[in-house]
Parts: C-alpha cells; structure tokens; sequence
C-alpha cells in the first residue's frame, strides 16, 4: 500500500479537481433544490435557481445554512432522501434545542469512512496496523467514523470507544496497537498514565496518532509525541458535514487537506458574508458535494481559519486549512463538548426569577480542561442555611452536566462581585492558550 | 416572641469581613450579637442588629445578599447544665433546633441569652414559655 488511500483524488490537478466539483456541485444543488423544501425556499427567496450554478464560481450566489436553521428544521427539515433510504443518524453533544442529527445513507457512510481511510493512510497506516480507536462510540462520530475508516484500510481494529485508561494500555500493550484514534487531550492522559504505571514509549508499539475533536496546541503535540513516542496527526469534521474527516493532516504536519472531492471549502466575512480570497483569515464554510441524505449547502462552521493552496511536500494538492484558530460566535469547546453560554443561562434560570450574573472560566491544567462556573447570589437566591445554599449549587452543578454531559465546578459569589466592562459583565473567561 | 436576625452571604475572600463589618459600624449600627456558619467557598454571617432595618436598607444598597429570618432569643441560667437544661426542654417539646449561637451573658444577674433557630416557632415559644423560661422581643433586645 502506497502513501495515499486514493492518488487520484488526493494528487488530482486542480483543472481535474475543478471539473469534478463543478459537476458534483451542479447535480447537488438540484438534488437539494428538490428534495429540501426548508433549502428551496431559502432559494427562492434569494432568486437564485438551480440553474444559476453552473460550477464553484457561482457557489457565492447560494444562501447560507447556520446552526439556527438546523435548529429550526430539527429534526427532518434538511433530509434530502426518504428515511427509508437512510440507514444511521449521528448526533452532536449538543442539549434540548442545540442538538443537530444527521442522516447517512449507506453511500455516505461509505463516503465517510472513505475520508477517515484517507486520514489513517495519511498518518501511516497500512492493513498491517494495528488500529486502537478510543473516541466515543455512539451518537458521536468519532468512534464510527475511525473505526470505519480503520476497516477500509484493513488494520486490526480495537473498538475501545474512551475510558478505563489502565485497560487501554493493557491492550495496547498485550496487542500490540500502532495507531491510537482519540481526543488529544485523552492521548495526553494515557500518555502519563502509561508513565504512572512505570512505562514509558519502548514499552509500547504506537508510531502514531490521530487527534481531533477539540483544539489544541502545538506545545500539546510536541507533549503528546514525546510521551507517545508517535507522530501526532490532527483531523477536522464536524456532524453537520459527516464527522471527522472533512480534513485531515499529513506527515508536513502544516495544515489539514480538505477532502474536496466531497466537501468545497470557502471563507468568508463572518460580519458581512463576503467571500474572502484565498490567506485571508476568516469564516470556515463547507458545501457537501456528495452526501445524499443530509446535503447542507454553503454552511457556516464558525470556525475561524486560513485555506491554503501552497504545494505540500507530501504530494497531496488538495486544499489545506489551518487549524481553527478560535470562533466567529460564542461557542467554547470544553472537554471536547460543545458549550454556549445561552445553555448556562437557560440552567440559571430555573434557579432564579432573572438570570444572576454569571462568568465561565475555562482553563488547562496537565492537559485536562476545568470548567468553573461563577454565579452570583441574587438575593431571591440566597436563603439562611447553609444546606439550602448547598442544594442550589448541587441543582445547578446536576442540570449543568445533564445538558452538557460534562461537569462543572459552580461557585456562588457575591452579587455584583463578576467583574464587568462598559457595564456588560465578561462571560467567558478562556485561559487556554490555544492558538 | 421572636428577633430579627440578618443574614449576609459572604464569600471566602480576603477583606470581605472587615468591608461588611466597617460598613455596618460607619452607619451607627451596632451588633447585638453575631455568628458565622462557613463552608470552603462562602460564609453566612448571622446578625442580631440594634436596627435591623436599617442595617438590611444599608447591606442592600452596598450590593450584599441579605435576607431575615425570625429567630429565638432566650435567657438561659450561666451555670453549668444551664444549656443542657434548655435543650432538654426543646428535645422534649419536639423542636429540632436548627442552629443557635450565644448572645450575651449578663455576670450580675447570672444569665446568658440564647439565639435559636428552630424549625417551628410558634411550638418552640410555647414549650419554653411553659417550662419557665424567657424570650426576649426585638425592644427588649435593644435595652440589653
């Protein structure tokens, strides 16, 4: 098995790569335009038809699709094909009204592990590996989407989905695993804790790793390496296009290549939807080409990054961004989990008439993400005893993690304590120095 | 026959109780009697005020969660089994005393007063009262 899953897709000329996108784009904009009512209306209020896009050059003229509108078609309102074509839903962690599912037919899942299979033999991997997949299993797709993609390029897959870290090196060690699929920041844990446990990267086989999910740093990889003794790679996806793989990195470790036989990547205004040339920094937006069930045309990432065309040494010419360099909307990863301060308020507000000031704090300690949450005590709030304030943090802290599904540290502080600027209190305090 | 008694959050941050306590005393108002229920992140400071209307006017202004409850003030003997006497009385009357802290204890006539927060009052006021012991009122309080 050579350096690539697909040469010809993945070192196809841009001529070559143009002429394929502009047909796959033509053909999906009326696949769309005539199975999704939600997208033909966007549409015609635009006056824009299928027939005004002819190729890429006309993908500016097509409306956008945000988070709102996937909000507000929950949950079969973007569904292209019958559900009786459709053989799996994906979910994010999202909470009540937040939540986006996706919808694969078997072509897509296909398609999918096709980009995964592609990212795998990007890090190298052949059939001869030993592939330890340690994302989550279930709703989210970074544990269907690796492990599909593990067993296209034939590796001895290990479908360990995340936790019980002693057992993950366990079988690392006893079956040998050269590839770990993960979070980064879990790479770093098992990463010490194979340290804890007195071995270190000789005792293991690992030669590499494939990361995403959340941000990180290139401090974190030059940790996650060291402590590994592995190449780390970085992938990008996101449910709303199909999961990871939309991007993947190769072994110059500059940047990911975007999968654009299936996805067209633009970047935009954030403020003014403007498409911006190429380097420029900007709104990450993605066009998907090929998925039949669940096709969203022209959506907003929110992610900030640069694309780049520079020729990469590893022989690839398709397209690569950087990594998300932060968000053009208020979203905070935490934990690997999407978090928006509106879900914060919506918790706050069953504990209190108004909702309390409140200030996220995010910070990395030893790799690991802390979640803390400041509330101020109103005073219809507070109460005598100390049992009752006990049971408001405890309420909090409990609905917090059933809508989010991770925990957070709450602390009650006195009102009017949560400092403010220009009188607008600062809700988000990100110590995390990712970028 | 109950007192007010103001309660104020405050967490545990350096200089907070020398800003509540320095407040209270700028504006004229005395602490009759006072305790402090804490925790690893915040305090309730518990206070029996000369005027205690004024002194939740004032913590209000100046930002603070105040809130009052109606609680116990009760004369008890200062000598020993004096408190365990008392007690006695409200185990054997039912009431669950929630938390109590002393007041102030007057050497002359050999007492000492008691604030009590208990989960029923108006049952706590009538088995005191019964066994020969002595609430003190809100004007009362003023004069000790």
């Amino acid at each position: 098995m050579g350096r690539y899953w697909n040469e010809s897709i993945e070192c196809m000329s841009r001529e070559e790569m143009k002429k394929l996108q502009d047909e796959r784009l033509v053909a999906q904009v009326k696949h769309v335009y005539e199975n999704v009512a939600y997208y033909k209306k966007l549409m015609d209020e635009k006056g824009v038809t299928p027939d005004d896009i002819k190729g890429t050059e006309d993908l500016h003229k097509l409306p956008f699709l945000t988070k709102a509108d996937l909000r507000e078609a929950y949950p079969y309102g973007l569904l292209a094909k019958p559900l009786s074509d459709c053989v799996r839903i994906q979910s994010t962690s999202g909470t009540t009204g937040k939540r986006v599912v996706a919808f694969y037919t078997q072509h897509d899942i296909d398609l999918w592990e096709d980009c995964c299979a592609r990212a795998i033999v990007a890090a190298g991997g052949t059939k001869d590996d030993v592939c330890q997949v340690c994302y989550g299993y279930g709703l989210f797709t970074g544990g269907p989407g690796l492990n599909g993609g593990s067993h296209k390029v034939g590796c001895l897959t290990l479908p360990m989905s995340s936790g019980n870290t002693e057992r993950q090196i366990q079988f690392m060690r006893d079956l040998e695993s050269t590839i770990l699929c993960c979070t980064p920041s879990y790479a770093a844990y098992i990463g010490e804790t194979l340290h804890e446990m007195g071995y270190g990267p000789d005792d293991i086989k690992l030669k590499a790793g494939i990361f995403g999910a959340e941000p990180w740093t290139e401090e974190m990889r030059h940790e996650i390496e060291k402590l590994l003794g592995i190449k780390a790679y970085d992938i990008y996806g996101l449910t709303e296009t199909s999961g990871p793989g939309v991007s993947f990195e190769c072994s110059e470790q500059t940047g990911m290549h975007i999968n654009e036989d299936h996805f067209i990547a633009e970047i935009i205004d954030p403020d003014t939807g403007e498409v911006l040339p190429e380097g420029s920094k900007g709104e990450l937006v993605f066009t998907s080409i090929t998925k039949e069930a669940f096709p969203l045309l022209r959506y907003r990432t929110r992610d900030i990054c640069i694309l780049s065309r520079e020729k990469c040494s590893c022989g690839r010419t398709l397209i690569k961004m950087t990594k998300p360099m932060g968000r053009s909307d208020d979203m905070l990863i935490i934990k690997g989990v999407n978090v928006f301060p509106s879900q914060i308020e919506s918790v706050l507000l069953k504990v209190s008439k108004a909702t309390p000031n409140y200030q996220i704090i995010v910070d990395r300690v030893n790799n690991a993400d802390t979640f803390e949450i400041r509330v101020e005590l109103s005073e219809d709030m507070f109460s005598d005893t100390i049992k009752s304030i006990e049971d408001l943090e405890k309420k909090i802290s409990e609905d917090i993690h059933n809508i989010l599904g991770i925990k957070a540290k709450i602390r009650l502080v006195e009102p009017k304590s949560i400092p403010r600027s220009e009188g607008k209190a600062v809700r988000v305090i990100d110590k995390r120095k990712l970028v | 026959m109950t007192v007010k008694q103001l309660s104020v959050f405050v967490e545990n941050r350096a200089g907070r109780l020398s800003a509540v306590t320095r407040l209270l005393g700028d504006n004229n108002l005395s602490i009759k009697a006072m305790s402090i229920a804490d925790t690893k992140d915040f305090g309730i400071l518990r206070l029996i005020m000369n005027d205690s209307e004024k002194a939740l006017d004032v913590l209000k202004e100046n930002g603070c969660s105040v809130t009052i409850t109606n609680v116990l003030a009760i004369k008890i003997q200062n000598k020993p089994g004096g408190l365990a006497d008392a007690m006695e009385v409200l185990y054997k009357g039912n009431v669950s005393v929630e938390y109590m802290y002393a007041a102030f204890i007057k050497e002359d006539e050999g007492t000492a007063f008691l604030i009590l927060r208990v989960d029923n009052n108006d049952l706590a006021v009538k088995t005191l009262t019964e066994n020969g012991y002595s609430l003190v009122g809100q004007e009362e309080l003023l004069n000790i």
